[in-house]
């Protein structure tokens, strides 16, 4: 019997089971407990969010293997670490010490202006962020085995994530409705691999798992953002930069499993405590701008 | 028998591989449904519980309180099948918890012991051709951070093992699956599952 690991269809496969989901941020083992308590399908282990990279500046890396090494032992769910655009040999650690899934991340400073890392020679699977088709395709093109939108990390801002979603959604539906022969012209339009594009076209989906990511802070914008039709949520310092943590993660993963159902929606969003303080798009410098990194 | 037009199956809609169950089920004709809370589970002949994070799907199933009608559901003869995460939600007992949640409630209507996450993390996940009891030709099965079957009662058949223990069983109506047949375009164990809600 011939026995494969490390496939796209493992890979995209394990992507598949995060769906209608909720993937938190965390960045300490305790904060991965209450994560996995509250109903997180997975963790994202991390030494700053988002929010805090931003007050604090300088350069942003991959974590401490100890510190993901103890998440990992602190809980049974999938945990995920992030890396540095293009950095390969941070991808080859965490595939060393047994992270479940690489989130080859613009939240971090990009240690390579030209290139991503080519993900397909990798076992352990990828997820990148993308702000359109295009962008999307590009990496699932290198292998990425999940796609996030970039939105914009650690404002509280759900702004991004809405365009990013619906420059995607909008794109594969356009794609949808062009006649067969000019696909290809599609594909030199948008940078996009031909056989993906032809993908697109057939099934009106991305080829893998579509999440959102990048200013989701209450309850409403998880629900929103699978209203949009994009499979799943990641939270980074929306739930524990907010005054309550346990209450509103439990309630952004109820959200996303209940986000047709308006009734409890209502419900749980009741008496959550302050939400993380937001940051308005506009006042961030281009620089500031973490979703403009990558290409 | 009535054939699978006339079947109403429910999957359970709380997280994880839900809608690829639900396209396998309307390619073979069955009047499929998305359960989520404990309404939707009338009139339905079989229920299937997906992969997914069984930790987060159990507690939901707390939340929603969906626990006892879905055992009320398979006393009361509909079929329940649950692969992977809902493979381990079947189980009279759970080993393999995580450290911080301790005991973890399950629905107990297969005499069975399931070891959670059996084959190691994510970079060990496999495909494997799989010899099925019954089936014309080897499966094609992934397991994904899957669940062994380390222990089956004396009343609970074992359709196919892997690493020393089963990974397929089923006693009357209700099958388990450490694998993840909604991933793949093979729709044979669906039908068998199809097939014994019509026959017994």
């Amino acid at each position: 019997m011939t026995q494969q690991t490390g496939t796209a269809s493992i890979k995209e496969g394990f992507a598949e089971m995060f769906k209608g989901g909720v993937i938190m941020d965390v960045v300490t083992a305790d904060q991965a407990r209450i994560a996995e308590a509250a109903g997180a399908t997975a963790v994202m282990a991390l030494e700053r969010v988002p929010a805090d990279i931003r007050k604090d500046g300088g350069v942003a890396r991959m974590s401490d293997p100890k510190m993901i090494r103890e998440i990992i032992a602190a809980v049974s769910i999938p945990v995920m670490a992030k890396v540095r655009i293009g950095h390969v040999v941070e991808a080859q650690i965490l595939q060393a010490i047994g992270v479940d899934f690489i989130d080859e991340s613009e939240v971090l400073t990009p240690a390579d202006e030209q290139f991503h890392i080519l993900k397909t020679g990798f076992k352990v699977p990828f997820v990148c962020g993308a702000k359109n088709l295009g962008e999307a395709l590009r990496r699932v093109g290198e292998g990425a085995s999940m796609i996030r939108t970039k939105g914009e990390a650690g404002t509280g801002n759900v702004i991004e994530a809405v365009r990013h979603a619906r420059t995607v959604l909008g794109d594969i539906r356009t794609i949808q409705a062009r006649p067969a022969e000019e696909l290809m012209t599609v594909a030199r339009d948008l940078q996009a691999p031909y056989e993906l594009v032809k993908y697109v076209h057939e099934h009106g989906t991305l080829p893998v798992v579509n999440f959102a990511a990048g200013g989701v802070a209450t309850p409403a914008d998880a629900a929103l953002m699978m209203w949009l039709g994009l499979d799943g949520v990641f939270v980074g310092s929306g739930i524990f930069k907010s005054a309550n943590p346990e209450r509103r993660a439990q309630a952004i993963v109820k959200a996303v499993t209940h986000y047709q159902n308006p009734d409890i929606l209502a419900e749980i969003s009741e008496d959550l405590g302050a939400p993380m303080t937001g940051i308005n798009i506009d006042e961030l410098i281009p620089e500031e701008r973490l979703a403009s990194r990558g290409w | 028998m009535a054939g699978n037009a006339a079947l109403s199956v429910g999957v359970l809609a709380l997280q994880g591989a839900f809608r690829e169950h639900m396209r396998m089920l309307e390619v073979l004709g069955v009047q499929a449904r998305e359960v989520r809370l404990p309404a939707d589970l009338e009139g339905l002949h079989g229920l299937i519980l997906p992969g997914g994070e069984s930790t987060t799907i159990s507690r939901l199933m707390t939340d929603y309180a969906l626990w006892d009608p879905v055992r009320q559901f398979a006393v009361a003869g509909g079929g329940v099948w649950g692969t992977c995460a809902g493979a381990i939600m079947l189980a009279r007992t759970i080993e393999g918890v995580s450290p911080n949640l301790g005991a973890q409630p399950g629905l107990g209507l297969l005499d069975i012991t399931v070891r959670r996450n059996a084959f190691g993390r994510q970079v060990d996940s496999f495909a494997v051709p799989l010899d099925v009891r019954g089936l014309d030709g080897p499966f094609p099965a992934v397991f994904i951070r899957a669940p062994l079957i380390e222990r089956a009662g004396p009343e609970v058949e074992v359709l196919a093992t892997q690493a020393g223990g089963a990974v397929l069983v089923r006693r009357g109506r209700v099958m388990a699956s450490s694998f993840h047949p909604e991933v793949t375009t093979d729709p044979r164990l669906h039908s068998l599952f199809l097939k014994g809600l019509s026959e017994l």
